[in-house]
């Protein structure tokens, strides 16, 4: 369980808070969207709920993070990031240099956490198979393809098993199905291990079928925090400071030329705009 | 200006061939989009079209020029190129000097550097941040400024690696904005992108890649509907063509007005 009471936080040598009063409480195997507009604080609240802030970062942190009742600020790193993984928006970020192979790229962090050989080789394998990239198991990381080497950054970090597990932008330079299985995979953690997810995304269709839970920021204070369905067709937020799926605006369009059905909320998924328009279709026009 | 790329191959020095023969020709003031799995040869193709890279065998000519006769420096009058990820690609401490530094390169009057300069930085939204920092702005932000670098040189063709990546929907909007501005210059605008939403409503072309070949080149709309072949190289039919498919509309629809004027028309089909 994640537990954040009134955080405000601001980078050092800034006046301005990058994170403002920010209370909010995540379960243990909820799955939970970071959305908002670049600069509203997403990275920042991932740090936080990570213990990089203010672990690595120092600035002026105020009010309590909390991880499975236990305050980030006292817990050591090195404990730390055995109970939480962090995956950087920039794959380059992660991927440590020092090693030739992407096997030995994942095993990384095991080594740090001191595993015997046999468990190593055991979850490596297993990592490789979760994110799809078994055939690149022996390529040089640092000469794999953007999207390649963001797969090997989610596995290095999965690797490590977390509890919780906070990913900012882990799908930006993947191919349309890579990005959607890396959500099926992250949902999979959760249904098997019962992990708890804080991802940052743009995708929304997939934020829309897989997350449990949306969180919008603005301006580093929270906008909107509910279902999915709810906050990304939220007539406040949608087309301001958050983006809307092509289906929630297919059916706004509809909907003020009275050819959506009445009581139904706008759809976020596929799913939902078929169900939708099929309806739309036996409404009269109004 | 036209780019026409013949029987192109190359191999990476360890050793992955990434392109096994590519053949296609860019019309001058054509917009196309190249999409495809990750590690499909989309890069290294482009980084091709300035010399970044050399045929290993084959040719790739940019107008009358073939890029095995010119220095990536030359060819930066022609091709613009913005790459993938920003930080390979800025180095100076002032976002302003990193928009001069390109067409001040190219040996054009200083009058012009600014009036270009001023011109990308405020078409990529950023004019306020001129005097800041590259690494002081967002990596959203970053990637606008690299934009602007390359803009601000002029050159007839612009290939955009992964514009939208890191963008938030606005970012995203702006870079549609700045595509169709070049487009209506009639310059010539190349963009590899994995969002195939973006894609069908900005590109009237679509080349789609997979395992170091092209798969499919068409106009968008005809490319956009093939999914199963799209699903050979991990890419799915824009959303919108997804949810016509399924509800049975006729057509292929791009852009959510192509979509509301399929819906009053299936509609009245259901009277």
């Amino acid at each position: 369980m994640i537990q954040l009471m009134q955080v405000t936080y601001s980078y050092p040598v800034t006046s301005r808070p990058a994170l403002r009063e920010i209370t909010l409480e995540i379960p243990t195997g909820q799955f939970c969207a970071l959305v908002g507009a670049n600069g509203a604080g997403k990275s920042t609240l991932a740090y936080t709920i990570a213990g990089f802030i203010p672990h690595f970062y120092h600035g002026n942190l105020a009010g309590s993070v909390l991880i499975d009742g236990k305050e980030t600020s006292q817990v050591p790193l090195s404990q730390l990031v055995q109970q939480v993984g962090l995956i950087f928006q920039n794959p380059f970020n992660q991927i440590s240099g020092t090693k030739f192979t992407v096997r030995e790229e994942i095993a990384f962090g095991l080594e740090n956490l001191g595993l015997p050989r046999d468990e190593m080789e055991a979850r490596i394998q297993a990592t490789l198979s979760l994110v799809g990239i078994e055939d690149l198991a022996e390529r040089y990381p640092l000469a794999l393809s953007g999207g390649q080497m963001q797969r090997v950054a989610i596995a290095s970090v999965l690797a490590m098993r977390p509890q919780v597990l906070v990913l900012d932008e882990p799908t930006s330079q993947l191919d349309p199905v890579g990005s959607r299985e890396v959500f099926a995979a992250v949902r999979a953690l959760i249904v098997e291990g019962g992990i708890t997810v804080v991802m940052i995304e743009h995708k929304l269709e997939w934020v829309a079928v897989f997350a449990d839970r949306v969180i919008a920021l603005v301006d580093g204070a929270l906008a909107a925090d509910g279902d999915p369905q709810e906050v990304l067709t939220d007539e406040t937020l949608v087309g301001k400071t958050i983006g809307q799926t092509r289906y929630t605006r297919a059916a706004r369009q509809a909907q003020r030329s009275g050819y959506w059905p009445q009581d139904r909320q706008l759809p976020v998924t596929l799913e939902q705009a078929v169900d939708g328009f099929r309806e739309s279709r036996g409404t009269p026009a109004g | 200006m036209h780019v026409r790329v013949a029987d192109l191959t190359y191999t990476y020095p360890f050793g992955v061939q990434a392109l096994k023969g590519v053949t296609l020709h860019i019309a001058s003031g054509e917009s196309v989009a190249i999409v495809g799995q990750n590690g499909a040869g989309k890069t290294t193709l482009v980084k091709h079209f300035n010399a970044l890279l050399r045929p290993g065998s084959g040719s790739v000519w940019v107008g009358d020029w073939d890029t095995r006769q010119h220095t990536t420096a030359r060819l930066a009058r022609r091709v613009g190129y913005v790459f993938q990820n920003p930080d390979d690609q800025l180095f100076q401490s002032k976002v302003l000097a990193e928009v001069t530094f390109g067409p001040r390169n190219l040996g054009f009057e200083t009058e012009r550097v600014e009036v270009l300069a001023d011109m990308a930085l405020n078409m990529v939204g950023l004019d306020h941040a001129a005097g800041q920092h590259p690494y002081d702005l967002s990596p959203g932000e970053r990637k606008r400024v690299a934009l602007a670098a390359v803009l601000a040189m002029d050159t007839p063709v612009i290939v955009l690696d992964e514009p939208t990546t890191g963008q938030d929907f606005i970012g995203v909007q702006r870079v549609g904005e700045i595509v169709e501005h070049l487009k209506a210059e009639g310059r010539t605008v190349l963009t590899i992108t994995h969002d195939i939403d973006f894609c069908a409503e900005h590109f009237q072309r679509v080349i789609v890649m997979a395992d170091g070949a092209i798969l499919l080149d068409g106009e968008s709309r005809q490319v956009l509907a093939q999914e199963e072949i799209l699903a050979k190289t991990y890419v799915e039919p824009p959303q919108l063509v997804r949810l016509a498919k399924q509800l049975g509309m006729a057509g292929v629809p791009l852009t959510v007005e192509e979509f509301t004027n399929a819906h009053q028309g299936w509609l009245e089909a259901s009277k």
